[in-house]
């Protein structure tokens, strides 16, 4: 399996809401193990972008390719489901939402493996040590209910879980936006290890320029469903050219900031 | 400034304690900090380290059964010994509150000119009177069509805008001080930039004390004169935030600064801190933080260190004379 072929493309994507365009014309392209920031705040379709990734959204248009499979049409049948869902998987914002709470964390992650992959009981069950593992996660967490553990914890399960189906390509939504700033920079830390070590590419969805600056190699600014710039991070960041990046900017507080800089950003953009 | 002028705020030694079996330790713990008139106070911390606790203490808002010492002075009267028609006064006059949803400060089925002028009524101004005062206000927090606006309901404004309207309701009553609780963590970031100027323009305007509470450093650092950081109920350090944020004397100050990621260019990644906040269920002995802190010695997870003058500002860490290297 080499790597060009196996990169996610995005050509065109456009999802609508009655009369208003939520997604328009979005396009880019993920290599396999690189990590890519998609950018904007509430409205600018970021959410609904990678909610279409994923099939949780049907787009209107446009295609969604993982290695040339197109998976933007509805799926047919459980096979072919089950092999998009091996493809992409999602880490949701808030962990304490996105688990069963009757669920064990161990029987949470056995249970994809279960689904995805013909395996004998105990070789399930030590790849699911494997992957707690993976996550800074042991024996006594595996046997919790989710409600037993902080969101620190929870969020390591969702991305065990994610892992599990071992995916071309993990989407995180808001994934450390919920966290503790000491434990959003173990969960940054964690996710930075697993890409260098499994080779998975970022979907990384957030409004944190400063987490995006760290953590992707990539950028994609939108605003009210249209990409407005991207490119290499370090490049935008440093010298963004379209004036809505730059209002983004300078909205990010910081020692010397002044907030008066944003609001002139603001009118510069109309 | 003189050193005799009445603080706007002034907690002393303030603990709180829940009753018996709910909590192993106190929710606050001998939390002793002061705003003067006009200065932006923060007061940093992650979930867990009482910041709210302490900032809704102001307003004599604690938790349902709490037992509590020590003393929370606004315009020196004592909060924790008013009772309720002196809160009732208190909360109309001398201290407004932000809380981070401003949904959850308005009633749904009221008109924002209601709110807006139900505090002035109350006070004895005639109406027409309290709804130009409104119109003034709305104004001055950067609605358009304030006149208007004061017939709308508040479903009909976004977050940004209704956070608007909500500190222009907490300015109404002139208060001494402002208290916001995370005003600005729920908002998108050009907006949260938007309702960060008009809040420090109006209050250094007016001379208001603010007390801000939140767990972004870098805005604590953007906004704030001196700055309290909270852990598990205490406060380890306080200081200037220039000093603060340069010269951080206590381990979990500069494990916080370490571990924000910053947007700057030349900006290190962020460093995790190991392990996890101390939760109410535990109460370690000696320093909360011993048991994540690089520096830790057997001494700190014996003897709790007291806050104690370290050139400008106050730590509490067996080793803040040693320095930190960032």
């Amino acid at each position: 399996m080499t790597g060009a072929t196996e990169e996610l493309v995005v050509q065109r994507l456009r999802k609508r809401y009655g009369d208003h365009t939520a997604v328009k014309d979005v396009s880019f392209t993920l290599p396999p193990g690189s990590s890519l920031g998609i950018v904007g705040e509430s409205g600018s379709g970021k959410t609904t972008t990678v909610r279409m990734l994923v099939g949780l959204e049907r787009p209107d248009g446009g295609t969604i390719r993982i290695g040339g499979r197109d998976r933007s049409a509805p799926a047919r049948g459980r096979a072919e489901r089950l092999a998009r869902a091996r493809e992409i998987q999602m880490v949701f914002q808030d962990p304490y939402l996105s688990l069963d709470p009757r669920v064990t964390v161990g029987q949470c992650v056995e249970e994809v493996l279960r689904l995805h992959f013909p395996m004998e009981t105990t070789a399930r069950r030590e790849r699911v040590a494997e992957l707690l593992d993976q996550v800074g996660l042991g024996e006594r967490e595996a046997a919790a209910l989710p409600g037993k553990l902080s969101g620190g914890q929870r969020q390591r399960v969702a991305i065990a879980r994610a892992l599990a189906a071992e995916p071309r390509v993990l989407v995180l939504d808001e994934a450390v936006a919920a966290l503790d700033v000491s434990i959003q920079a173990q969960v940054l830390e964690l996710l930075g290890t697993i890409r260098r070590e499994v080779g998975i590419g970022f979907l990384f969805v957030t409004h944190d320029l400063a987490v995006v600056r760290h953590i992707t190699d990539e950028v994609m600014v939108l605003r009210e469903g249209q990409v407005v710039e991207a490119g290499p991070t370090a490049g935008i960041l440093d010298a963004p050219h379209h004036p809505y990046t730059r209002l983004l900017l300078s909205s990010v507080p910081r020692r010397g900031w002044n907030p008066g800089d944003a609001a002139a950003a603001r009118r510069s953009l109309g | 400034m003189t050193e005799y002028e009445t603080p706007a705020l002034e907690i002393d030694g303030l603990g709180v304690r829940l009753p018996g079996e709910q909590a192993a330790r106190p929710i606050l713990d001998g939390v002793t900090l002061r705003v003067r008139a006009g200065e932006t106070v923060g007061l940093v911390g992650e979930s867990g380290s009482g910041k709210s606790v302490a900032c809704r203490s102001v307003l004599g808002l604690l938790p349902p059964r709490a037992r509590t010492s020590g003393e929370v002075q606004v315009a020196g009267r004592d909060v924790l010994a008013m009772n309720r028609a002196e809160l009732a006064g208190l909360r109309a006059g001398q201290v407004a509150m932000i809380f981070q949803d401003p949904r959850a400060s308005v009633n749904p089925l009221r008109r924002v000119g209601d709110f807006l002028t139900e505090g002035l009524r109350g006070a004895g101004t005639p109406a027409a009177a309290a709804e130009n005062r409104a119109e003034e206000l709305l104004d001055a927090v950067g609605i358009r069509d304030p006149r208007g606006a004061l017939r709308r309901y508040p479903h009909q404004f976004s977050g940004g805008m209704l956070q608007r309207v909500v500190i222009a309701a907490a300015l109404a009553g002139e208060p001494a001080l402002l208290v916001a609780d995370e005003p600005t963590t729920a908002l998108d970031v050009t907006t949260q930039a938007e309702i960060i100027a008009i809040l420090t323009r109006l209050q250094a305007a007016r001379g208001t004390g603010m007390l801000f509470v939140t767990h972004d450093l870098e805005l604590a650092s953007a906004i704030c004169d001196r700055v309290y950081v909270m852990y598990a109920g205490r406060i380890v350090e306080t200081n200037g935030t220039d000093a603060l944020f340069d010269r951080p004397r206590h381990p979990y100050t500069a494990g916080l600064l370490a571990c924000t990621p910053h947007i700057e260019a030349a900006a290190a990644a962020p460093r995790p801190i190991p392990g996890r906040p101390v939760s109410l269920a535990e109460a370690p002995p000696g320093c909360a933080f011993a048991a994540r802190c690089a520096h830790a010695q057997p001494r700190c997870s014996e003897e709790t260190p007291e806050l104690a003058h370290h050139g400008d500002g106050l730590a509490a860490c067996h080793r803040a004379d040693e320095g930190i290297k960032l």
